[in-house]
């Protein structure tokens, strides 16, 4: 079985335990090998400089067009904020049944006047696994303790656990079973 | 969820635009479709059928306005969002005259989008819905102008056509606003006398004297006024059906003349000497106990048992609040013609507060709170607080049957309480004139409602 790649695309140093984390998560929730990915290269041309954020649909370009050899799916880690065109940030963004995803730590601190690094990195830990459930085909979904629903504020994010929901993983193994992780 | 039958055609000349909102939504579980110009959208929402468009206002070529235009000759009932920069707002609200459902203003919140997006897939559900039941209402779930789905009614329905066809006296029971009359007026228009007159008597509304010679006819000077001969009921009601509602009311007199009729199929008008053979199916009604009247010697129990042959019993609504969305869709599009409003619907909230209330009142009731609720709402879905109804609590016991009285003095009040104790508007809303509801604010002693 090929591997999920984890690539730390950041603009400040990688934080090893942090990424460290996210690795073990993804890896018991998707019953995956996970691997960190150390490779100095960056996504470019990518920052829109009106609005001082970086297009996260660009960063999927780039990402699937430089796919680490044997990854299944490759999910980038950034400390930059993220954009889609239309909206004005996201946490992050992933190829729906495809092989790139990205998420943002940036927004992850704030909200509250005191964030402590165990939030920051739990809060990061269901922000991967969600955009890597989308590469493996995962829409939304309706029960709001699920990795998989859709958080568009912190509370939401807070609200929910960093697992698949019977459901959802019902609909995982279906997935796997039709190709989603070749 | 309505999610996967939700079409959006995205339309927009940019590409990372197309990609990633398509990508947001689909990951909502929408099936989404993407045109890069106005004229390859037009061609899209010729060949196809779209719940959701969202339309990128600047576009070269063809605009969004353009295209809006184009869409709405198309398809009508599609859902367009107008997506704009802020400089163009204007020009966005000019596009909501034309039949925008909304516009964002770019670039938008991404709570902003999925919350808009969930208020038209629960809206063009309830349209949807609403629909349906219309398709449903037209077939099986009514007997001529009563509607009804729930098990009890439909067993109600099938005795009525049944008895309908044969030639026996029928009694209807139920309470107030059950729609007794209506279901004796479908019980004809059912059986071999349509063809014939349907003449309805309320005996409340008379004393015993005036109702005998309504019901019978009198002869010229056979008492003080008979000026004329004149025809009663009866004979009115000559090969068809006479309803008589209100039946538990009668007076011992009429009761035994009731009798004679039913017996010999002959009457004999006030003051006269002749007989007449009248052919008349009987349909009687009340929404008394008749045999707890015969237990206490009010009501003869020949007559009774001579009237029951075959008893039809409506079941008050608060026994069928299944019917009350079906109820609902059926006196809305009645009302829509009546004061030509095109309502679609009511709001969940809404129909939430009718399923919860006591209907003392029964149909009746239901529709007076539509017609006024159709008067005072402000769009096409009547929403909760156009109802006029409490939230159910402990002033409307659930079981215990108010008086019409009561029921009323309290819709006064509460109007007045809504209206700030303006008479006039009330009036307006209550639809009765003003010097009528001075005079039952007065007898309801409801004058400390009304403010200086
Ligand atoms: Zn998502
Ligand atoms: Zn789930």
């Amino acid at each position: 079985m090929a591997a999920i790649y984890l690539w730390w695309i950041g603009a400040d140093a990688a934080d090893r335990d942090l990424l460290e984390q996210v690795r073990q998560q993804v890896g018991r929730t998707f019953e995956a090998p996970a691997v960190l990915w150390d490779d100095p290269s960056r996504p470019t041309g990518t920052y829109d400089t009106r609005r001082g954020q970086h297009s996260s649909t660009q960063i999927l370009r780039w990402l699937a067009a430089h796919q680490p050899p044997g990854a299944m799916k490759t999910l980038a880690i950034t400390d930059v904020d993220l954009f889609i065109p239309v909206l004005t940030f996201v946490y992050g963004e992933a190829q729906l049944g495809g092989r790139a995803a990205v998420v943002s730590m940036a927004r992850l601190g704030d909200g509250t006047a005191r964030v402590s690094p165990a939030m920051v990195s739990a809060r990061l830990v269901k922000e991967a696994v969600h955009e890597l459930g989308h590469t493996f085909g995962l829409t939304h979904c309706g029960s709001e303790r699920c990795v998989m629903t859709r958080s568009v504020n912190m509370a939401g994010v807070d609200r929910k656990a960093a697992v698949l929901c019977a459901d959802c993983r019902t609909v995982y193994r279906d997935r796997l079973l039709e190709g989603y992780d070749q | 969820m309505n999610k996967e039958r939700t079409r959006v055609l995205i339309v927009d000349d940019e590409e990372i635009v197309r990609e990633s909102l398509s990508g947001w939504l689909e990951k909502d579980g929408y099936t989404v479709e993407t045109a890069e110009d106005g004229p390859t959208a037009v061609d899209k929402v010729n060949r196809a059928t779209w719940s959701v468009m969202l339309i990128d206002m600047k576009m070269p070529g063809m605009d969004g306005l353009q295209v809006l235009d184009r869409v709405k000759q198309i398809q009508p009932n599609v859902t367009a969002v107008i997506m704009t920069a802020f400089a163009t707002v204007d020009t966005a609200v000019s596009a909501m005259k034309l039949g925008a459902y909304d516009y964002l203003v770019k670039p938008f919140d991404p709570e902003e989008l999925s919350m808009m997006m969930e208020k038209i897939v629960a809206q063009q559900a309830l349209v949807r819905e609403n629909v349906i039941l219309r398709r449903a209402l037209k077939r099986e779930f009514r007997f001529r102008d009563l509607v009804s789905k729930s098990t009890a009614m439909q067993q109600v329905f099938n005795l009525a056509r049944t008895a309908a066809r044969s030639q026996s006296t029928i009694l209807v029971l139920g309470e107030s606003g059950t729609g007794k009359e209506l279901m004796a007026r479908a019980i004809h228009s059912e059986s071999p006398r349509a063809g014939g007159p349907f003449v309805a008597v309320s005996c409340a509304a008379l004393t015993e004297s005036l109702l005998e010679s309504e019901l019978f006819g009198h002869e010229r000077g056979s008492f003080t006024g008979a000026f004329q001969r004149h025809k009663g009921k009866f004979e009115a009601a000559q090969h068809g059906t006479l309803f008589l509602d209100e039946i538990g009311d009668i007076g011992p007199k009429l009761q035994a003349d009731l009798l004679r009729v039913l017996e010999e199929k002959k009457i004999q008008r006030v003051g006269g000497t002749e007989t007449l053979d009248v052919d008349v199916r009987i349909i009687a009604a009340t929404n008394r106990d008749l045999a707890k009247a015969v237990a206490d010697g009010s009501f003869r129990e020949d007559l009774y048992y001579r009237l029951n042959v075959i008893p039809v019993v409506l079941p008050p609504l608060r026994e069928r609040r299944e019917d009350i969305p079906l109820l609902v869709d059926h006196l809305l599009e009645q009302l829509s013609v009546e004061t030509e409003r095109r309502i679609e619907g009511v709001s969940h909230e809404a129909m939430a507060l009718l399923m919860n209330h006591a209907w003392p009142g029964n149909v009746r009731e239901l529709r007076n709170v539509l017609e006024r609720a159709v008067v005072v709402a402000a769009g096409s879905v009547i929403q909760a607080t156009d109802l006029g109804l409490h939230k159910p609590d402990a002033a409307a016991p659930e079981e215990s049957i108010a008086t019409l009285e009561s029921v009323e003095r309290r819709h006064i009040a509460h109007v007045l309480e809504q209206t700030g104790g303006n008479v006039t508007q009330a009036a307006r809303i209550l639809d009765i004139d003003r010097v009528t509801l001075y005079n039952k604010i007065k007898k309801y002693h409801l004058r400390e409602t009304e403010t200086a």
